[in-house]
């Protein structure tokens, strides 16, 4: 047989999932970060509907403490790929006295975001939100589902999941309920990585080695920005760093880091030892901390 | 070939609590490297807290508080490593009797199940299962790891009697000798796991590890004929693809080719297959597994649900099906009960007439039962709405399942295997 199409199982996985949130829901949305994940969900996407345009829009919700880089790069992405975006802050919510600011030396916008999305998911009645979490991040979410339902307050039951047989994907919901979908639950870090230069994706440019003014915290590394709390002592210092996971700048640590290119970045995440989510400030809190926050829907 | 140009092999892995299941995993992940240093860190923390003197190597996968709580694995867990040559998808499913609907769920998606025994127990009531359950979805490969060899000073005739009590379920079971594989070993004691035990020099077959890797992903699928269910239909309405109309959907079974005589389910039309595209390539001929995107030469009437198979290979056609259930919910499953049935990504109603027998999942033999509960396996008839286009389980996977979903909940309640 001339030139037979070998697919890539992890890609085809995810492309046929894709294609169920289309079929199966009315009115489904990519919820993006600007982060690695989420630009390879967008990618993922184009692939499922070519030649037609992704036939869903993008929802960002902003805490107002993103790096500006990645800010300019979802800007830039959604202009070449003509897609819809749809951005809702965190602040609204602070101005609306639905949340309270955190204060203080660990002080965060993240766990803001969940009442500001539930909120946007309320007001668009967004059916099935597409989102760029792997199983390899965190072992809560190893017992995710690919279809994940979360009930009229976004809450996930983990003991009542529904069973996931075969690549058979149950989107049946009530109304009020909306499905968690996603798509790349079966990739690692490093699969995301290898695609990303497989496929040369464009990613913002803070995954790539740069100097910044930072500081050190209990064995992390900090932006110095006025977004961050910073005690007196806390002393800034200019280092060459990148990060390994784009989130709200507050709870964001970098690494230091010389990789350049796509290519040093991913001899640098097979030789690394620390693991992805290890600097994710929020979920250094508790041992238990992302399936607490999972539960009240937080993505 | 996965991303990296690796062989990407999917496990199952069944034992009873206790068995170390949680411990084999952690094993495996800390010995090809794939913990990172923060987790070992917090596995020495959380080991000490609770005065081990030993690694515990199981709190590298059991994930919920609940079960951290109680020191059990309560759900389906994902878990991923990888060695230079393959990668590795694990599914970890619990042991419990009850939890039998986790283990038909991870095995659902693997093509090998690791069936672990503990050495000083032997074959028990729920090594029954977990092999009745690998029998009954059709694993490719059965590791039969016959764990805590330590405990019973490495000895070889205690694993020989495991084996001699294993190769009579295998005798009733429809695999050949040679998909199943018994491998001595200590996952706390890391002896045959990836590294070859110096205490079982009578042992002469591979580590657990280097048995996984000389796997061939082709061999443990079977070959079928072509089936392409169309998931969602392509209309860009762009002026450079004004009148494309593409067929979206994952490819079953067999490859389709350009030029490919084609049968359009349910309708009957026959077509040529015109192009094959995946993204903004177009392809001549596409492998099974491939999530592609058909245009066909003639404008017939094809829509989601709908199949596309080569003509002379058309699936069976029927409203009246006959199928082994698993139930995976609590709900209990009686004759005359409707629920909607998918099969694929299509969906029609489907009407329990008959409970023909509740099937021991132990190869005991069946009984007559008015109702499946959690858990039950049994035979029953289905009458549908439309015509499904199914091939018997027996010799096409894909083709041959479906679930049912409840009308009110819409919860998953059981998974049936076509006769």
């Amino acid at each position: 047989m001339s030139n037979l199409f070998i697919p890539n199982p992890k890609e085809a996985e995810s492309i046929h999932i894709l294609r169920e949130v289309a079929a199966q829901f009315e009115r489904p949305v990519l919820l993006f970060s600007g982060g690695k994940d989420s630009i390879t969900l967008v990618r993922l996407a184009q692939k499922a509907f070519f030649p037609a345009k992704i036939p869903f829009p993008l929802l960002h919700v902003d805490t107002g403490h993103n790096f500006p880089e990645t800010i300019e790069f979802r800007d830039q992405l959604v202009k070449e790929l003509g897609l819809e975006l749809i951005v809702r802050n965190v602040q609204d919510s602070i101005d609306q006295g639905k949340v309270r600011e955190e204060k203080g030396r660990y002080a965060s916008r993240n766990t803001l975001q969940t009442t500001t999305l539930l909120d946007a998911i309320e007001e668009f009645k967004f059916d099935a939100c597409i989102g760029g979490a792997r199983r390899d991040e965190e072992k809560a979410r190893a017992k995710e589902r690919v279809f994940s339902v979360r009930d009229d307050f976004g809450q996930w039951d983990e003991k009542n999941q529904r069973p996931e047989l075969f690549d058979m994907l149950n989107g049946k919901i009530h109304v009020g309920q909306n499905v968690r979908v996603f798509p790349i639950s079966n990739w690692t870090e490093l699969d995301v990585w290898e695609y990303i230069r497989t496929e040369n994706i464009a990613i913002p440019s803070i995954y790539f080695a740069h100097k910044r003014e930072v500081f050190f915290r209990d064995g992390l590394i900090w932006t110095a920005n006025e977004h961050v709390y910073r005690e007196a002592h806390e002393e800034v210092t200019e280092k060459w760093v990148r990060f390994r996971t784009v989130g709200d700048m507050t709870c964001t640590a970098a690494v230091l880091s010389e990789a350049k290119t796509l290519d040093d970045v991913v001899a640098e995440i097979r030789e690394s030892t620390l693991s992805e989510r290890g600097a994710r400030i929020d979920d250094k809190r508790s041992e238990a901390a992302m399936e607490s926050r999972k539960k009240v829907g937080y993505f | 070939m996965d991303i990296q140009g690796r062989k990407l092999i999917k496990i199952a892995t069944a034992g009873s609590v206790d068995d170390g299941k949680s411990t084999l995993i952690g094993r495996l992940l800390y010995e090809t490297n794939s913990l990172t240093t923060d987790k070992i860190e917090a596995i020495e923390r959380n080991s000490r807290q609770r005065g081990y003197d030993y690694l515990d190597f199981s709190l590298a996968t059991d994930g919920l508080v609940a079960e951290r709580e109680q020191g059990i694995t309560i759900d389906v867990a994902h878990i991923y490593f990888n060695t230079n040559k393959t990668n590795f998808i694990v599914a970890d499913t619990p042991g419990h009797v009850e939890y039998t609907r986790n283990m038909v769920t991870g095995a659902s998606t693997s093509q090998v199940a690791i069936i672990l025994i503990d050495a000083r127990k032997g074959v028990i009531e729920q090594t029954y299962r977990h092999f009745f359950i690998s029998n009954l979805l059709r694993i490719g490969h059965v590791v039969v790891a016959i764990n805590k060899m330590d405990l019973v000073d490495y000895n070889e005739d205690v694993f020989l009697k495991i084996k001699a009590d294993f190769d009579a379920l295998v005798a009733k079971s429809n695999f050949s000798e040679d998909q199943i594989t018994f491998i001595p070993v200590s996952a706390l004691k890391g002896e045959n796991i990836t590294r070859k035990s110096d205490h079982m020099p009578w042992y002469v077959g591979n580590t657990l590890l280097d048995h996984l890797e000389v796997l061939e992903p082709q061999d443990l699928q079977e070959s079928a004929v072509a089936r392409f269910p169309v998931q969602y239909v392509i209309r860009p309405k762009t002026e450079a693809y004004h009148d494309f109309r593409g067929f979206s959907g994952k490819l079953y079974g067999n490859s389709l080719q350009v030029g490919d005589q084609v049968t359009v389910l349910p309708s009957g039309n026959v077509s040529t297959i015109k192009g094959i595209h995946f993204f903004d390539q177009e392809i001549d001929a596409a492998a099974p597994g491939a999530s592609v995107v058909i245009t066909l030469e003639d404008e017939v009437d094809c829509s989601r649900g709908d199949m596309i198979v080569k003509v002379g290979e058309e699936p069976s056609s029927e409203k009246s099906i006959s199928a082994t259930l698993c139930q995976v919910n609590s709900k209990n499953l009686r004759v005359g009960q409707k629920y909607i049935l998918q099969h694929g990504v299509n969906r029609v109603l489907a009407k329990v007439e008959q409970i023909e027998s509740k099937i021991h999942a132990d190869f005991s033999g069946t009984e007559e039962t008015e109702q499946l509960k959690l858990n039950d396996i049994g035979k029953v008839q289905l009458r549908l709405s439309k015509p499904v286009h199914f091939d018997s389980y027996q010799t096409n996977k894909s083709n041959g399942a479906f679930i049912l979903i409840d009308e009110g909940s819409f919860d998953t309640v059981s998974v049936g295997f076509i006769e």
